[in-house]
């Protein structure tokens, strides 16, 4: 009963009000391409959607790339409105894999034994919703989860009953899944 | 109307033992599981709690035939035997699991990803194995997800999602966290002090723990513990290091409460998260003293355990509990002098204690904290 039951009351209780897509070098905002660019290379890629943002927010460059990934998906839809209240409810596959790769290559042979501590902070992949935490000075509810797959039924009953306790007015929600050049940002916000 | 969230039953796998009454033995002896061990190659040994693999592999060759388990998933099948024994698992059933770095160890000179480093596999293999029925939830929020654990499995069974759920955390000590921490020279040179005036860091340790939470009742509980509230604030303020103010623990400790709709006076005990880091244990105090609750007895269990990452949120509440059945409260082990600049009130012996309210706390890299409150029924 569980399930049919829930989706009932999701329907009755629930918007989603903005959706951005982040795949194959394209974003795109509400089903409008709004920055596509023929470099394949995500790092590149993501430098390029900054400048053309202008987001001018040098921390970006600090960040690993499932960070940035999510990072810019999220730009698009919080944009530069009051997020005091929105609540952040992530997940993805490959957990901070990525960034672990390149941490466990840093140190798996003697002659070059090099941990960095600011490769290792983003070897945990809530610190991607740390990174946009910061940017929008969101004291919020805070939640990743890893998943086999997208799973949007998941995400939204959890950010369902941040907003039915009281605890959030809005819940950015997201799939933000990458390693190495393979990636996709799936990002939209929910309302009462 | 909410449903009423309890836990009923729990277990743990430490250095102090394969139980919780084998813990709870060791743990009033004042013993611990930090010592000095070899972790890393070419480098000195480092204070950590760490299991011992030959007494891990005897214990779990008592109980299963299968060998084709790393040294994590025996440490999770141990603790999670006990449970589903006594509970049953329905299709109405989640499996959630809390960790941080899973099997991480698998990634020590690869060139490909091995499939076991998935922590959505880890879990899958572990639920198949119990005969699980639901998609496994890996919570995976750094050094809150043992707490934000509780609070998913709380707040997916009032979403009507579930009837009930097995919640089950853990990390190992590895090569890969323990240079990493070392690079950030968060670890302590001598086995950690939570709160003290010379404690000088980390020291890092391995468990698994598990709980059985449900929404139904069936009279034949040994215990009740009700989950009245929780909260997961960010502190939005740095990745790496603990908010100045505490905004982010006062705010989930705010939240907690309130929605348990318990106040300061009534808050029996403090679970702190107590790192024994400069500034976390400061970050913490400041917390707990803007929401007035200075006074309340208050631990850090990581002088008996070390930092477990993804296990010691649970592993903390389970020993909380099993405190407050006891009636007795454990010391905030090697805390001698008053190291934090606000005051609290730090247990420095084991004493008697009636524990109605619980307060389990924990904060982690990315700026996340997580707040719960539980209530012995």
């Amino acid at each position: 009963m569980g399930q049919s039951f829930w989706r009932n009351v999701k329907m009755k209780t629930m918007k989603k009000t903005d959706i951005c897509t982040i795949e194959n070098s394209k974003i795109i905002l509400n089903e409008q391409i709004i920055f596509e660019t023929k470099t394949e290379n995500f790092s590149d890629f993501a430098k390029e959607a900054y400048k053309n943002f202008e987001l001018n927010y040098p921390k970006f460059h600090k960040m690993d790339n499932l960070s940035k990934l999510a990072f810019l998906a999220s730009e698009m839809i919080l944009k530069n409105d009051d997020h005091s209240k929105t609540a952040l409810v992530f997940a993805n596959k490959s957990s901070s894999l990525d960034t672990d790769f390149k941490y466990q290559e840093s140190i798996n042979s003697e002659e070059n034994y090099f941990p960095s501590p600011a490769v290792f902070v983003y070897t945990l992949p809530n610190i991607c919703v740390g990174e946009i935490s910061i940017k929008h000075k969101m004291q919020t509810e805070n939640a990743f989860f890893v998943l086999d797959k997208f799973d949007e039924e998941f995400l939204n009953s959890y950010a369902a009953q941040i907003l039915q306790s009281g605890k959030a007015e809005k819940v950015l929600c997201g799939w933000v899944e990458l390693y190495q050049e393979s990636y996709k940002a799936f990002v939209y916000l929910l309302t009462t | 109307m909410n449903k009423e969230i309890y836990i009923t039953d729990y277990n743990c796998v430490t250095p102090l033992g394969f139980d919780v009454e084998s813990n709870w033995t060791a743990l009033l002896e004042g013993k611990s599981g930090v010592a000095l061990h070899k972790i890393i190659d070419d480098h000195d040994a480092f204070f950590v709690s760490k299991i011992d693999s030959e007494k891990l592999d005897e214990e779990f060759n008592k109980h299963f035939d299968n060998k084709n388990f790393t040294r994590l998933e025996k440490m999770f099948l141990l603790s999670l035997k006990a449970l589903v024994e006594r509970h049953h698992i329905s299709d109405e059933t989640a499996f959630i699991l809390s960790t941080t770095k899973g099997n991480i160890s698998l990634l020590k000179n690869e060139t490909t990803l091995p499939e076991g480093i998935y922590l959505s596999k880890l879990a899958q293999k572990l639920a198949d194995f119990f005969g699980f029925k639901t998609k496994p939830i890996v919570v995976s929020n750094a050094c809150v997800s043992g707490v934000m654990a509780i609070s998913v499995a709380k707040n997916m069974i009032q979403a009507g999602q579930y009837k009930d759920a097995f919640v089950i955390a853990g990390d190992e000590i590895s090569e890969f966290v323990i240079s990493g921490f070392n690079s950030f020279q968060a670890i302590g040179s001598e086995p950690c002090k939570p709160y003290d005036k010379t404690r000088n860091g980390i020291n890092l340790g391995e468990a698994t723990a598990a709980a059985y939470i449900t929404s139904e009742l069936n009279q034949n509980e040994k215990f009740r513990f009700k989950v009245l509230g929780d909260s997961a604030i960010n502190d939005a303020n740095h990745i790496s290091g603990p908010s100045r103010t505490g905004d982010g623990l006062f705010a989930s400790v705010q939240n907690a409460m309130k929605e348990a709709k318990v106040s300061a006076k009534q808050i029996d005990f403090i679970s702190a998260h107590g790192t024994a880091t400069l500034y976390n244990d400061e970050m913490e105090a400041i917390a707990f003293n803007r929401m007035d609750l200075q006074n309340v007895p208050l631990n850090s269990m990581k002088g008996y355990y070390g930092h477990c990452l993804g296990a010691s949120g649970l592993l903390e509440s389970i020993i909380s509990m099993e405190s407050a059945l006891k009636n007795t409260l454990l010391p905030s082990k090697n805390f001698k002098e008053m190291g934090v600049s606000q005051d609290l009130n730090i247990i420095k012996e084991n004493q008697s204690a009636k524990i109605k309210y619980i307060l389990k706390t924990a904060s982690g890299f990315g700026g996340c904290n997580g707040a719960i409150v539980l209530e012995k029924c």
